[in-house]
């Protein structure tokens, strides 16, 4: 059994402007020691889904399941999910500037975290934190700890964001973006301290970036999203040796070397539909090259696709993908070659 | 911090010099001769007048007659004598603070003690019943001046109770020291307290609500929540906790614009303190005391604003005095 599988993840926003559906069908499960990724645009509802599931949206209407170490997450009371909060299941969020509470002294919001689960004394939770602190690369963790948020950089806030995550050694690590704010040098140290700790703790980690290149260092597998539903799923070699979906093949097109991101290159033409109304046919339709009438009547599903177990397409033309990869060819051309530095590291994952 | 006092206190000293300037400035637009003739009475003799004008120092310069009423006021304490009764005005002042006191403190406990936990409330619940019932509560209250409602509580609960239904809930006549019976003081300062709260209650109510709902909504809420930290902790010890600001910033300034007199409270329920002092010796022409009256509520303003800015720097540490 799965550490976590979410199955059928839909979520709605009812606003004064109508229904907003940020999450429609997402599925995917993840094992112990194992790294998702999740990759799409702006919008497409990577940062909802995740903190849907463990219970940090509000207002929503969510239906569907979502698994962990046998409890469904969805269903569970809130005591429930409090103790699974910061104890199994640990978030870094996507601005690391914003998500430390700036009245309070770093090495306390670090102990805080560790004492809403551990009976231990103040001082201990203090010499955890600095501990922490240490571990996660901040020199002068004694002094740093005593400072509050503000004196911290960017980089250092995340790494703070990070200790705190870590404190309690969760099973799970959700990473929302833990890198986009970041200079390229501490972006390669905080992806390696979340390397690590996969590596020593087996913690499963879901990471969530615009990045192609980070998912193909450190993801074992794959979820694209495109406008709120899952549109590929495939372990990551698979994916960028044989993507299926358009939109993916797009992505990977247009991204030299996996090295760019995806919210800087304006890739593929078009934008994604409003998440307002209600789809009728294949959202990625209107900007797909590909594009047939059978695309817009009705909305396809996850499929397998291809030669490799558990790679799933959400495209009509997937069924006979291989057969359409093969003589249009440009996508698997244009994906990066063995030879490009980002897959070189892919590889040994 | 040192530095921090020494500046403010040089501010005030400019602040209160210019007051007291535009003070003696604006009186003397009249006539002081008329002010000599207001104050010794209606059938008083020319001779009478100038006397008395000489004698309150009228016929000096405008600019000598402030420059000796600082000199007093520094040297002597005492913020000139009162040209009526020929007492020092400080006795006065010292006569009605308590007062005023008295309602400030009375008032802003009840209504911190009513706006604030209502304002939490709803921030919590925004759209809930309990969150529209206190929007009406606010709305409300906002929208009635205090004297009105102190009048309107006036009327029924002391008037009505006492005269009709023969029920003694509040006693009549004003103010009781505390110093002489504090059970005394306590239940001839309700009504009153009651109508200043609640004005100001619905003000902190809609300033903690709207407070309270951004700070909810910043992502290191969101990063408290994924700690797992109990409710209560998250409201209060992230969310209230980043909230204050704004309430302390209007706590200072309406605790200082109070303690200069409440003049419409203090004038519906007789009491008499700084804002009858001041509303009293403004329709006699008593200078000295208008001057005292007015000195006393600037002093008090600029010494909240500087007691804000500190709190300010204790609640927030990304706050430098300065
Ligand atoms: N509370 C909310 N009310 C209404 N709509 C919301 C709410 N929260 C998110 N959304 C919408 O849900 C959609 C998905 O948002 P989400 O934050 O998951 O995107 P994302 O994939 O994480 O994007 P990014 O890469 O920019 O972080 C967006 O269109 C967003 O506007
Ligand atoms: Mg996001």
């Amino acid at each position: 059994m799965p550490l976590f599988e979410v199955q059928d993840l839909r979520v709605t926003f009812h606003t004064d402007d109508g229904d907003v559906r940020a999450v429609q069908g997402m599925s995917f499960s993840l094992d112990r020691g194992e790294t998702l990724g999740i990759v799409g645009e702006s919008g497409s509802g990577k940062s909802v889904s995740t903190q849907t599931v463990v219970g940090l949206v509000n207002g929503a209407e969510v239906s569907g399941s979502a698994v962990f170490d046998g409890v469904d997450l969805l269903q569970a009371s809130e005591k429930t999910m409090r103790g699974l909060r910061g104890e199994s299941i640990s978030m870094i969020f996507q601005d690391p500037l914003t998500s430390l509470h700036p009245l309070y002294k770093v090495g306390d919001q670090i102990a805080e975290a560790v004492k809403a689960h551990r009976k231990i004394s103040r001082s201990d939770a203090r010499a955890r934190a600095v501990q922490l602190l240490r571990d996660v690369g901040i020199p002068n963790p004694e002094g740093r700890a005593r400072e509050y948020p503000h004196k911290f950089s960017g980089g250092m806030r995340q790494r703070a964001m990070i200790a705190m995550a870590l404190a309690l050694e969760p099973k799970m690590l959700i990473a929302d973006e833990p890198t986009t704010a970041l200079d390229v040098t501490v972006q390669a140290q905080i992806l390696d301290l979340i390397e690590r700790l996969r590596t020593e703790h087996q913690t499963a980690v879901i990471l969530i970036t615009h990045d192609m290149g980070v998912v193909a260092e450190v993801a074992d597998k794959v979820v694209v999203m495109y406008a709120g539903r899952p549109v590929e799923v495939a372990d990551t070699r698979s994916l960028f040796t044989e993507p299926h979906h358009p939109y993916t093949q797009g992505l990977l097109r247009s991204i030299p070397a996996f090295a760019a991101r995806l919210d800087k290159l304006e890739a593929i033409p078009g934008a994604p539909p409003s998440l307002m109304v209600e789809q009728t046919g294949c959202p990625f339709a209107p900007r797909c090259p590909h594009v047939v009438t059978a695309c817009t009547t009705s909305v396809p599903p996850l499929e397998p696709a291809g030669s490799a177990p558990g790679h799933l397409s959400a495209c009509i033309r997937s069924r006979h993908a291989v057969g359409v990869d093969a003589t249009d060819g440009s996508a698997g051309q244009s994906a990066p070659s063995g030879e490009s530095t980002s897959w070189k590291g892919s590889a040994s994952v | 911090m040192f530095s921090f006092v020494v500046r403010r206190v040089i501010y005030l000293v400019i602040v209160l010099l210019i007051l007291s300037f535009l003070t003696y400035l604006l009186f003397f637009g009249g006539n002081p001769g008329n002010i000599a003739a207001q104050v010794v009475g209606r059938n008083a003799t020319a001779a009478q007048i100038a006397n008395t004008r000489i004698r309150l120092g009228l016929n000096h310069s405008l600019l000598y007659q402030w420059w000796h009423y600082v000199t007093q006021a520094v040297f002597h304490g005492n913020l000139g004598t009162d040209f009526q009764n020929q007492e020092p005005v400080i006795t006065e002042i010292k006569q009605a603070l308590p007062v005023t006191a008295s309602l400030t403190i009375g008032g802003a406990i009840l209504w911190m003690l009513l706006g604030i936990p209502i304002g939490i409330q709803s921030a919590t619940k925004p759209r809930s019943i309990r969150d529209r019932l206190s929007t009406i509560f606010a709305l409300t209250f906002l929208s009635i001046p205090s004297f009105v409602l102190g009048l309107v509580m006036l009327y029924f609960l002391f008037f009505d109770l006492t005269d009709h239904a023969h029920l003694h809930w509040f006693p009549s006549g004003t103010y009781v020291p505390i110093t002489q019976n504090v059970g005394q003081w306590f239940v001839h300062m309700i009504l009153p307290w009651i109508s200043i709260a609640l004005v100001s209650a619905a003000v902190y109510t809609r300033l903690m609500r709207a407070s309270l709902l951004d700070v909810l909504g910043e992502d290191y809420i969101r990063t408290a929540r994924a700690k797992g930290l109990p409710r209560r902790t998250v409201l209060f010890k992230h969310g209230v906790r980043a909230a204050l600001s704004p309430i302390v910033t209007q706590f200072g300034l309406d605790i200082g614009t109070l303690l200069g007199g409440a003049v419409i409270t203090e004038q519906v329920f007789s009491l008499q303190g700084i804002g009858k002092l001041s509303l009293t010796s403004l329709f006699s022409k008593n200078l000295p005391v208008v001057s005292g009256t007015i000195l006393l509520g600037a002093a008090f303003i600029v010494i909240f604003n500087a007691i804000v800015d500190v709190l300010y720097a204790v609640l927030d540490p990304r706050v430098r005095l300065s």
